[in-house]
């Protein structure tokens, strides 16, 4: 059984001209495949692998290095990051996630039983003047409130 | 002294600030027109090198003499990283110039790519950046088809290739040497060195890794000249041999506790008081400041009284943190436990951790599970002494790990328990009544899963 499409090999091989060796479209690849699938299963892995020309042991050791891709099951349909970095930490950001995985249901790293959220602690998002914040996608949420994390969390159902 | 002008915020807060028409409005590729017209490569690294422009990164190393250890004559490629993998707790300068001024950062990249002779370039930008992504992938396309990337740029022989490449949320991935390894599609455990990586970097051929900040001020450099630059900032000092002075703009990070967090543009040297008074707007409801961390978390914590330090290269070193890192300032108030910022520190560097040298790894878990004891009220007053201990060996004594990450996660330790002792004295004595006193080892801890076997 194929994972990876004609249009997810087309996108990696575009890489191919870029570096001087295969090796380096390891993580360009991994993001393929997970832009696509919201996981990384261990099938892809074998793949981008034979794709690469690599042994899947180092497509998989590069993987298992990030804790970035999921391989059990996809994230949501949004996955959303809440930093608990120092700014963030110091303006409410760690009882913003705990309201937000309360409101929702889970803890930090599952997904919503719809398949519509993953939640995440996230160390520094790099947007400290907004603490504390979120990325959820690629939307920075700014100077979040338990009132307006409850909005995000009603738009996505 | 003349008023200050700043340069590298000057475009941001205009519209569309992040095109090439309003760049080139304003100025933008005159140096570059310059420059490949005008100046030889050698020339150039020399003014650079004579700017005493030092890595914005957090390391502070001078720009110019780095990009002289490149190999002379060296016949193939030569490479240039551009570190955007900015995530240092507390820093965002880099972001907002790669959203805002995405031009600015590309010109200099240009520079530096002509002087270092590196004809491919890659933009090691982190995830957690998606509008940077978007950005700066529009602006090199601009770039490319105005004719200031690609082959014979403005018709010179300097040809230059750029591309973004994307981290996976991995802080570790910000240390020159593992950017490299992860660049090359491995894990990101950072190399010994020697070799550098101006002899051996990413692909085994010759490579520079700049800060995007830094990059920013070859820009003004060019545009501007060696004595605009040394005429901001501070002069080395004269009883320090070793000081090569810190000259030039600096972008501020000011976050945590003040009225008006952002990032700001002033002259090296400015003082943590300053920079909460003039920019942030004093600390959030008038209530009294009780510490910051003068350059990302890494380096440390100023007490309330030590706000007179200033931000330059030598300053936060002479009042005992590790140094002045990215330069941005997290402000905490009265209000703020110790314990739970050492907590959240000790909690990053064991998250962040790359787990390839024992004493960082081993190091960094173990005083997370210390703290959360400390934090959860079975502390001893006996633990202040070990996790100080730990910060000695895993960080504090230089050389024990192959790269700086244990470094950073020792100074948070070191400063927080010797400056707020008797803080973390008496949470101890107040939480844990019975055992504070207790020295004997105390049993695995709380979060710790209690493994049975499969009988």
């Amino acid at each position: 059984m194929a994972i990876l499409n004609d249009e997810m090999i087309a996108e990696i091989r575009a890489y191919f001209p870029r570096y001087p060796t295969r090796q380096a479209v390891v993580l360009p690849a991994l993001h393929v495949v997970n832009a696509h699938l919201r996981y990384v299963p261990i099938e892809a892995v074998v793949e981008i692998a034979r794709l690469l020309e690599l042994a899947p042991a180092d497509v998989q050791d590069t993987l298992s290095f990030y804790g970035f891709f999921k391989q059990d099951k996809p994230h949501g349909q949004t996955r959303a990051w809440v930093c608990r970095s120092i700014s963030c930490a110091l303006l409410g950001g760690e009882q913003l996630l705990d309201h937000m995985c309360r409101r929702a249901g889970i803890t930090p790293g599952e997904t919503t039983p719809d398949g519509k959220l993953t939640l995440e602690s996230a160390e520094c998002l790099g947007a400290c003047e907004y603490a504390p914040c979120m990325l959820a996608g690629a939307n920075l949420h700014a100077r979040l409130n338990d009132e307006k994390a409850d909005e995000f969390l009603d738009s996505l159902t | 002294m003349p008023e200050f002008e700043p340069v590298l915020l000057a475009n941001i807060g205009k519209a569309d600030s992040h095109t090439l028409r309003v760049y080139a409005a304003s100025g933008g590729y005159a140096a570059l027109r310059k420059v490949l017209a005008e100046v030889p490569r050698e020339r150039f690294v020399d003014l650079v090198k004579a700017s005493g422009l030092r890595g914005r990164g957090g390391a502070g190393f001078p720009c110019g003499l780095k990009w002289t250890f490149l190999p002379k004559d060296h016949p193939g490629p030569i490479y240039f990283c551009l570190n955007a993998d900015e995530s240092e707790p507390g820093t965002f300068n880099n972001r907002i110039l790669m959203e805002d001024d995405p031009h600015q950062v590309i010109e200099g990249l240009i520079l530096s790519c002509y002087a270092t002779r590196a004809t491919t370039a890659y933009i090691y930008l982190r995830y957690e950046y998606p509008t940077a992504l978007v950005r700066m992938q529009s602006a090199i396309d601009e770039c490319y088809a105005a004719g200031y990337l690609g082959k014979n740029i403005l018709g010179s022989e300097f040809s230059l290739d750029v591309y973004i490449h994307r981290g996976a949320a991995a802080y570790i991935c910000g240390e020159e040497t593992g950017l490299i390894e992860s660049l090359e599609g491995k894990r990101a455990w950072p190399r010994i060195k020697p070799p550098f990586p101006a002899v051996e970097g990413v692909f085994r051929k010759p490579t520079v890794v700049n800060n995007v900040e830094t990059v920013a001020c070859v820009t003004h450099i060019a545009a501007r000249g060696v004595d605009w630059f040394k005429s901001i900032g501070v002069p080395p000092d004269p009883k320090n041999p070793r000081d090569a002075g810190s000259y030039g703009p600096k972008l501020y990070c000011l976050s945590g506790h003040v009225e008006r967090p952002g990032c700001y543009e002033a002259p090296l040297g400015i003082t943590v008081q300053e920079l909460i008074d003039r920019f942030g707007g004093g600390v959030r409801g008038g209530r009294k400041p009780k510490a910051a961390i003068p350059g990302g978390i890494s380096m440390g914590l100023l007490k309330a009284d030590e706000f007179d330090c200033p931000l330059d290269f030598n300053g936060p070193g002479r009042y005992g943190c590790l140094g002045l890192g990215t330069a941005a300032v997290v402000v905490m108030d009265e209000t703020v436990s110790m314990i739970d910022f050492l907590h959240n520190s000790c909690r990053f560097f064991a998250h962040e951790s790359c787990g390839q040298c024992t004493p960082c790894r081993e190091g960094t878990a173990w005083s997370l599970k210390m703290l959360d004891r400390i934090k959860a009220g079975r502390g001893r007053l006996k633990d202040l002494d070990l996790l100080l201990e730990i910060g000695r060996t895993i960080g504090i004594i230089p050389g024990t790990t192959i790269c700086g990450l244990a470094d950073g996660a020792a100074w948070p330790i070191k400063n927080a328990i010797e400056k707020f002792r008797d803080e973390f004295e008496e949470y101890i004595r107040r939480t844990n009544p019975k055992g504070y006193m207790q020295t004997e080892p105390v049993p695995a801890f709380a979060t710790l899963p209690v493994v049975t076997g499969s009988r």
